[in-house]
């Protein structure tokens, strides 16, 4: 659409690496985030997601790395950014003793949104709130409480939307309204970036990334996170397969062996190792079918991978 | 663009209003704490106490003896528990402690006090608490002057005498000081300030972190010093209901005399307890989560009570503690209170007292706004 696509990047950092102490916790993040794109941002508990959303926002400042978020400096502009970015943190973090509408009050007297009473309305109508308005914050449920806090943070308009686990301990039904909700917005050009550990989630997003240990081992769109993961994935039906697994498990070439229910699912990065693997322990009561791997299987190899080169 | 805005300044206001309406533990405190210091220190801790048990030796029995002791009995502080002979017994009575005071009237008294001899009249105390014996001794060389003149007729008024006719002479150990009703509820002022406001922002910030509320307003476009005075101005309308419950008790109840003006203790009250507030949310800043919030707050209330001149004299103090007390708000707040309700000083006599005052406020205000962290590094 756009004439030049670096106009278009609403996230673009590069080289950002944030320490504690010596513990680097990101290690030198490129990403470069789209307008109107759903950006799915994954990898195993501590690695650094938080982190890394909270440097993009102007809550940390980088070691190291620079770039831009909505087109303003993340190490000097910082104040800019806060007033046109939505962040919606992992821990639920509005006022607990406050009622919904006050606390969404709150939030658009700090951005000075214009004609507040008419923001909070709308904002409360399109949550479907109305009727829970007086109510105190801290006794929503864990849906609620996720509704009022993407209400919160959308109420200013940001131009970019950060999600650090919006939907963890939310039921099926709720997190599918939710999704549809950020679909919406999306359409309407607004950004995304959101963490989950859902593996139904991360396929609902436009384009991925997978960190590990602090660094970024993939990105793409879920098919090429997939093809570049290069996994070869088999599944094998029939009897005794709690044996069978024992079999398998330690053969070289075999990394994963999972059950899902009454199938099994063995990866492996080498497909020829892992062809003489299952040709060592073949049987004709098992019936043996390659398989497309699912990003849970690539995510899980890649984390093992990189347990090794990085820890 | 870095501006302070009055929008997210009022936005912390009001957040913080309704959060005090909410808690209705802590606001109960706010006035609870007052009241109960008032009655504690009003009623309860009396450092002029009366009804002392006393025993006396007298030596003589003629009328003015008589008449002394009378007067002793009606005098509010001494109750005659005991009359003896024996000196042995009068030390026994001294050291089980069942009387406070030992009064030895000479043989010779109303014979010497004929001649205009100046008789002596001993009276021994048991001060081991010197506040308890402190007034009543007190009450005992005055009485000296008066009781006597009223025997003292015809021929012997010559015996009236200015010095008085009588002589004491006082074996105390200390020399209390002598705290009045007068002195304490005033002081008490600067004292529930202290302790309440100090701890209520103390615990502003920390609550906010541990909560996880922190995050979320670091996330946002609003500035430390926003936030600061935010926290602040709630709490000054609260100080200033613990003032007026105080002022009130003052006059109603202790019958405290109020010579000066209302206006200018209310409008000082305003810096104090700004100061107070800034040095709590300088601590919240400091601390890592409530409870050591509360502590910091603790070890600045202790020599803001024993050090401000309120529980003990101030240039009673060695030089260190004084100095100590000098950097302290409630030193000063405490001779501007007292300055204004007994003496009736105005704005400049008040000047001396008040500069410390904005300054401590000053500089508590710059190292709270600089220690408020913007961002979570
Ligand atoms: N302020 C801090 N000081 C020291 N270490 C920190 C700090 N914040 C985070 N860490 C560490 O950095 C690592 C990454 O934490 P982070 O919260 O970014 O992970 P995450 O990917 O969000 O994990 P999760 O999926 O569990 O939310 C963790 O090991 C954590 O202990
Ligand atoms: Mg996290």
């Amino acid at each position: 659409m756009s004439s030049d696509p670096a106009a278009d990047l609403v996230i673009d950092v590069a080289g950002i690496t944030k320490r504690f102490g010596d513990k680097t916790v990101v290690n030198a993040i490129d990403l470069q985030v789209r307008r109107g794109e759903i950006y799915g941002f994954l990898g195993p508990n501590g690695s650094g997601k938080t982190t890394f959303i909270r440097m993009l926002c102007g809550l940390l400042t980088p070691d190291a790395g620079s770039g831009t978020c909505i087109g303003c400096d993340v190490r000097t502009q910082q104040a800019e950014i806060k007033r046109n970015v939505g962040y919606m943190t992992q821990r639920f973090s509005y006022y607990e003793d406050l009622t919904i509408r006050e606390n969404l009050d709150f939030i658009c007297r700090i951005y000075d949104v214009p004609d507040r009473a008419a923001a909070v309305r709308r904002s409360l109508e399109r949550l479907g709130l109305e009727k829970r308005s007086h109510q105190l914050a801290g006794q929503l449920s864990g849906g609620w409480k996720q509704r009022l806090a993407l209400a919160a943070c959308l109420i200013h308009s940001p131009r970019l939307l950060l999600l650090d686990e919006p939907t963890a301990g939310v039921d099926p039904k709720a997190r599918r309204d939710f999704w549809d909700e950020i679909h919406g917005l999306a359409a309407d050009g607004l950004t995304v970036l959101i963490t989950t550990h859902y593996m139904d989630e991360a396929e609902r997003c436009d384009r991925l990334a997978y960190i590990a240990y602090g660094n970024l081992l993939a990105r793409g769109t879920l098919d090429e996170v997939i093809a570049r993961a290069g996994l070869s994935t088999w599944t094998v039906a029939g009897p005794d397969l709690r044996g069978l697994a024992a079999a398998l498990r330690g053969r070289p070439g075999v990394e994963q062996v999972v059950a899902f229910g009454n199938t099994l699912h063995v990866s492996g990065r080498d497909a020829a190792n892992l062809r003489a693997a299952i040709d060592a322990v073949r049987d004709p009561r098992h019936e043996w079918a390659q398989a497309e791997p699912g990003l849970e299987d690539v995510f899980i190899s890649m984390m093992d991978e990189a347990k090794d080169n990085f820890r | 663009m870095h501006r302070f805005t009055f929008h997210r300044f009022w936005a912390i206001v009001l957040k913080e209003f309704i959060q005090m309406k909410r808690d209705r533990v802590t606001f109960g405190m706010m006035v609870g704490i007052p009241l109960m210091q008032l009655m504690l220190f009003g009623f309860a801790i009396n450092s002029d106490p009366k009804h002392l048990p006393t025993a006396i030796r007298a030596a003589d029995q003629g009328p003015f003896t008589r008449s002394f002791v009378e007067a002793l009995r009606q005098s509010d502080y001494f109750k005659l528990v005991r009359e003896t002979d024996s000196e042995a017994e009068a030390a026994r009575l001294l050291q089980l402690g069942e009387v406070q005071f030992v009064i030895n009237i000479p043989p010779d008294f109303s014979r010497r006090l004929l001649r205009g001899e100046r008789p002596t009249v001993l009276i021994e105390a048991d001060a081991t608490d010197p506040a308890a014996s402190g007034p009543a001794l007190a009450a005992a060389r005055s009485l000296a002057a008066g009781i006597l003149d009223r025997d003292l007729t015809g021929p012997l008024a010559r015996l009236r005498s200015r010095a008085g006719p009588v002589d004491f002479e006082i074996h105390a150990h200390y020399n209390p000081e002598n705290i009045t009703q007068y002195n304490v509820v005033p002081g008490l002022m600067g004292v529930v300030l202290t302790m309440t406001m100090v701890v209520i922002t103390a615990l502003a910030i920390t609550r906010e972190r541990e909560r996880g509320t922190m995050e979320n307003l670091l996330a946002t476009p609003v500035r430390p010093f926003e936030v600061m005075a935010g926290k602040i101005l709630p709490y000054i309308a609260v100080g200033y209901i613990q003032v007026t419950l105080i002022l009130l008790a003052a006059r109603l109840i202790f019958d405290v005399p109020m010579v000066g003006n209302l206006v200018l203790i209310y409008a000082v009250a305003l810096v104090f307890i700004a100061a107070n507030l800034a040095m709590g949310i300088t601590f919240s800043t400091l601390a890592q989560n409530q409870l050591q919030a509360v502590q910091m707050a603790f070890f600045f209330f202790l020599p803001s009570i024993l050090l401000s001149g309120f529980m003990f004299p101030f240039r009673g103090m060695p030089e260190w503690a004084q100095w100590i007390g000098a950097c302290l708000p409630n030193t000063h707040f405490l001779r501007i209170v007292r300055g204004i309700l007994l003496k009736g000083s105005g704005v400049s006599d008040i000047l001396p007292e008040l500069w410390p005052l904005l300054l401590f406020l000053a500089v508590a205000m710059t190292v709270g706004v600089k220690r408020y962290r913007q961002t979570l590094d």
